[in-house]
């Protein structure tokens, strides 16, 4: 159940029977499994996960201390909801859609209080309503009705809940309204008003999912160049600490090209949630020029916030993501990170003594995770519109061991891997994308617009980046046994060139303002430079002029400042004509 | 307030008891024995007529006669201003033989989570005078920046150096007479050896740090159980003198390692099912209650930076304590072995190292323009250099390029001189960078491709490089 529903309704009829940490049982609790239920004197919100005989066992996504046995447990008798309308963008919430503004301004401190109840999107606020049907059209289930400015980039679409039968519009009103003030009437009888309710552990329905064609462009040279993801696609990011997962997320969080961004911060640091509330409202989205708020809405459960709510953080916004998706939208989902919410099922599946899988972890791990990224993809909405929820886990494996459970689980689901390399984060190679690990298995379906929106040899230039890299790689073992020198001229060649790409191309500055961002063309631009160094290096190469001397000219170190050029198309035409004359010179 | 004498079984630091009357969970209980000791717990799991509860002091003396309180409340600090200068033991009495301690009021040890959207986002440059931390790994005010170290290592003289050092640069050019916000150190010792606590003590005392200081006292002969309180006693009075009396706390919680250990015994008395290693499940999100209480509150002139240390066994940085802690504190100073052995002082192993929050709290500004870059730099540079030792290892120095050896010498000269500095040398952060381009300006022009090329001109030394090559 959402917190606006009325509490004064509910039965009050269990009795606390034991606690254990985020963990109570109760007994004659009639309840249903997954019931949302208030525990203790303090109406600590709480889920129903087991049932046995007269015994129903309780996680609660609050602190517990002091809370005894004996205390009631009311049953609300409705599974954990969100709400959903117009409000959701711009907002932040914990784990359980509770908005922190409002939690700091009802418990009128820094710290969360417990027991303080908030609904998820605003009832007082009115705002626009638009019709876009008119009386006597017949409208169906997720059909759209009207539209709503919600922020300044984005316009909320009211649709006909999915769980309505439909019929025919009765009447239909255009102008200002609370979200729960009927906007429009049914011939069934059924009120449409701009505020739904959805129970987070369920997939909001669609009606066929299709093959994503379209790359979710986020700006950075490594994810855009060699390992695309797609919109509708599903990617992981496992690093241990320190190899820059969340500036990764935040990157992505801040310039991928979706419509929307759910940015989930599970069971992660305070001031980094901080951070992403500090920053991006003053960040314009690259594509609107409008702040990256108003697109965005965060989910914060800090890792000292209780448990049992960052075990549903990542459900809630899952929900919020298909939510916005029924509406058209292409939305992108970053959660960060998965492995806190594995932890926090193990922690309660522990305390519920099941018996464990590998590592500690319940045995449904692997169904949790996959029934959690199933839900993204493109689809064919029940309204005819098409849209995508992209889904983009960051996974921290104890001890940056990627062979644990949960890096493992996901990556048998999950079609992008970008492994994160310690030894990179060590020499500030940002991002620290390991090139040889990671792997899309979207290329093939991105190729074809990367040919028509960026260059028709997009992807062959690229396969000659991998090719270079590799080869670096396999050369790199034989330097490391004999030194560079000893290599013939063509191979100390071949390594003077994958420097460049690895400094110049894959590394990128997340906080240069130039940097951060670059554009696909710019990305393509970037690497023909490269490819045009390589050509006029080895043309000079077999004509007889030694290595050093090529390598050496002045104009190749200026590749390394193509990044933060901002009119970049002059920069590296410049620079390439320089190039070809410096080396051409050279015979 | 009811009395029970209906204790059912006593296993480690555990003890179960019978109830008639429904006990809160996390509720302080007092065990009295028959020796007329009492014996302070907390209820570790309530169900209907049975209790579990951890004690502190152990369950030494304990029989199934003796008495139990509940106290119907959970574990509260008393906490006032007065605390500063004030030294206790672990569980928060005073043991220093000053007066007892008046408390303005009484605080719940288990601290409530900060509302992200409360929290102001650290950017404070803190200058600690250490290079190696200044110019590499920036500590920021209300930040959590762990110190691993290992066993033997000399991380309480690191700790104790930035506790003596640390300043904010712009506050001190303002003066006193500015209505700037007091400095104060709370130090949680859990399960250190006396020798090592009278290290700290002497120090405190021959600085005068003492007076801005509270010490928390929990030493290895002290009840392992008493340990899980102790970070939260510290942390409770940090909290209170930042958020409510407006200090600067810096907190030095040392050794971690002793905590987990103490986790993990209460684990296993509990017959919980372990996770890694034998340590609880639910350690990092135990962990993470500790290392959160760090940060800087909207509109509060205080702050907490805090400071853990902790011993990794084995030097093993994938061990579940450093692992976990990694994971959720804002970065790590990593002590090395290696370093320390050829008697670099403090032997910094900048390569691992990391300070999350650094990006936004240096900078023109802040600390200097080039400062970004220049640590940048001199990473990439360092962890060639440090590439090439392995080279040299095999096929000797003469077999290596011009540039190469620049490279080899630029990373034997970061360390004996930049991260080498000793424990009372205090460098200010101009000094750092100014060392730092003296360095950098060993290495050929075309090599520096991560700093700007106007910051390049601006202090790059020529000279130098010229007298490198003539040398050469």
């Amino acid at each position: 159940m959402s917190q606006a529903e009325d509490i004064e309704s509910v039965d009050q009829d269990g009795v606390i029977e034991s606690v254990s940490g985020p963990v109570v049982t109760a007994t004659d609790l009639d309840a249903r499994m997954n019931d949302v239920v208030y525990v203790g004197d303090e109406g600590l919100m709480g889920e129903v996960i087991e049932i046995e005989g007269n015994l129903t066992t309780i996680q609660v996504y609050e602190e517990t201390s002091g809370v005894g046995p004996g205390e009631p447990v009311e049953n609300t008798g409705e599974p954990l909801s969100v709400d959903l309308g117009p409000g959701v963008l711009d907002a932040i919430y914990d784990g359980v859609q509770r908005p922190l503004d409002v939690l700091e301004e009802k418990m009128g401190t820094a710290f969360l209080d417990r027991g303080v109840d908030a609904p998820g999107i605003d009832f007082e606020t009115e705002w626009e309503f638009t019709p876009t049907v008119d009386v006597g059209d017949t409208v169906e289930a997720g059909d759209i009705v009207g539209e709503v400015p919600e922020t300044e980039s984005i316009t909320h679409k009211v649709m006909v809940p999915p769980d309505y039968e439909g019929g025919e519009i009765e009447s239909i009103e255009n102008g200002a309204f609370t979200v729960d003030e009927v906007v429009a009437e049914l011939s069934s009888g059924e009120e449409i008003t701009m505020h739904q309710e959805w129970p987070v552990r369920q997939a909001r329905p669609a009606d066929t999912k299709e093959t994503p064609t379209v790359p979710l462009v986020s700006g950075q040279r490594i994810l855009d160049g060699l390992f695309p993801i797609a919109k509708g696609g599903t990617a992981a990011i496992p690093g241990p600490f320190g190899s820059g997962k969340t500036v990764t997320q935040h990157q992505l969080a801040k310039w991928a090209d979706a419509d929307i961004v759910v940015y989930v911060g599970c069971g992660e640091r305070g001031n980094e949630m901080t951070e992403v509330i500090e920053d991006f409202p003053e960040l314009e989205d690259p594509k609107t020029g409008k702040p990256l708020m108003s697109r965005t809405c965060l989910i914060a459960n800090t890792s000292n916030m209780p448990v049992a709510a960052r075990e549903s953080c990542i459900y809630t916004g899952i929900t919020i993501a298909e939510y916005f998706r029924d509406m058209g939208y292409d939305v992108a989902l970053m959660a960060d990170s998965t492995s806190r919410w594995a932890e926090a099922m193990r922690e309660i599946s522990s305390r519920l003594e099941e018996m464990p899988g590998e590592e500690g972890y319940p045995a449904y791990l692997a169904a949790s995770l996959s029934e959690f990224y199933e839900r993204a993809g493109k689809f064919q909405n029940i309204n005819d519109t098409e849209g995508s929820v992209t889904a983009i886990g960051a996974v921290s494996p104890p001890g940056g061991d990627f062979s644990e459970p949960v890096t493992q689980n996901t990556l048998r689901i999950v079609k992008t891997f970008w492994a994160l390399d310690a030894d990179l984060a060590e020499r500030r190679h940002f991002p620290s994308i390991n090139w040889n690990e990671s792997y899309s298995l979207y290329r093939q379906q991105l190729d074809p617009w990367f040919r028509d929106n960026v260059a028709d040899d997009w992807p062959e230039v690229r396969q000659w980046a991998v090719d270079v890299l590799d080869e670096e790689d396999e050369l790199q073992e034989i330097v490391q046994l004999v030194g560079k020198d000893a290599l013939p001229e063509d191979q100390q060649l071949t390594l003077e060139v994958a420097r460049y790409l690895r400094e110049a191309w894959l590394q990128q500055n997340a906080f240069h303002d130039v940097d951060t961002y670059c554009d696909p063309k710019k990305t393509y631009r970037m690497l023909l430079a490269i490819k045009t160094f390589n050509d006029e290096a080895f043309d000079a190469l077999e004509a007889g002029v030694p290595v050093e001397e090529i390598t050496d000219v002045d104009a190749s170190p200026r590749l390394n400042r193509m990044n933060t050029s901002d009119e970049w198309n002059e920069f590296i035409d410049e620079l390439e004509s320089e190039l070809e004359e410096q080396i051409r010179s050279l015979y | 307030m009811k009395e029970y004498q209906t204790i059912t079984e006593i296993s480690g630091p555990l003890v179960f008891a019978e109830v008639d009357e429904p006990v809160g969970y996390d509720e302080i209980v007092e065990i009295e024995t028959d020796d007329g000791r009492t014996l302070r717990g907390q209820v570790l799991e309530s169900s209907d007529g049975l209790v579990s509860i951890q004690v502190f002091e152990g369950t030494g003396g304990i029989d199934r006669n003796a008495s139990v309180r509940f106290l119907g409340e959970t574990m509260k600090m008393p906490v006032t201003e007065d605390l500063l200068g004030r030294v206790l033991d672990g569980s928060g009495e005073p043991i220093d033989g000053g007066p007892e301690i008046v408390p303005e009021s009484r605080e719940d040890i288990v601290g409530e989570a900060i509302n992200p959207f409360s929290r102001e986002y650290p950017e404070e440059f803190i200058q600690t005078g250490v290079s190696g931390i200044d110019g590499m790994n920036t500590l920021v005010r209300g930040q959590k920046l762990p110190i691993f170290s290992g066993s033997g290592l000399p991380h309480n003289e690191l700790a104790l150096q930035i506790a003596r050092q640390a300043t904010v640069p712009e506050e001190e050019e303002a003066g006193d007479d500015e209505e700037g916000s007091e400095f104060a150190v709370i130090f949680g010792a859990m399960g250190i050896t006396q020798e090592e606590a009278n290290e700290f003590m002497d120090d405190f005392e021959r600085t005068g740090a003492l007076e801005r200081s509270v010490v928390f006292m929990n030493l290895a002969d002290d009840p392992a159980v008493e340990r899980t309180v102790t970070p939260r006693l510290a942390l409770t009075t940090a909290e209170y003198l930042a958020f409510e009396k407006d200090y600067h706390v810096l907190v030095i919680l040392t050794d971690i390692t002793n905590y987990c250990e103490a986790l993990r015994e209460i684990g296993a008395a509990r017959e919980e099912v372990p996770g890694r290693r034998g340590y609880p499940g639910y350690m990092y999100t135990d962990l993470a209650q500790l290392y959160e209480r760090a940060g800087r509150i909207e509109g509060k002139d205080g702050s907490v930076t805090q400071i853990p240390i902790l011993t990794m066994p084995g030097d093993d940085d994938t061990h579940p304590i450093p692992d976990l802690t990694g994971y959720i504190t804002e970065g790590q100073i990593v002590m090395d072995r290696n370093l320390n052995s050829q008697g670099v002082e403090p032997p910094v192993n900048v390569l691992p190292s990391l300070s999350r929050l650094m990006d936004d709290g240096i900078g023109e500004g802040l600390t200097r323009e080039d400062h970004g870059d220049v640590s940048d730099q001199m990473y990439a540079a360092y962890a060639e250099g440090e590439d090439l030792r392995d080279l040299v290892n095999i096929v000797g120095r003469e077999a290596l390029s011009d540039r190469d050896n620049k490279f080899l010498d630029f990373a034997d000269r970061f360390e004996t001189e930049f991260v080498q500095q000793g424990y009372d040398n205090n460098r200010s952060i101009e000094e750092t960078l100014e060392l730092g381009w003296d360095l950098l300006s060993d290495l050929p022009k075309e090599a520096l491709n991560r700093i700007d090329e106007d910051l390049i001109e601006e202090h790059y030394r020529e000279d130098e490089a010229e007298t490198a090559e003539v040398e050469a």
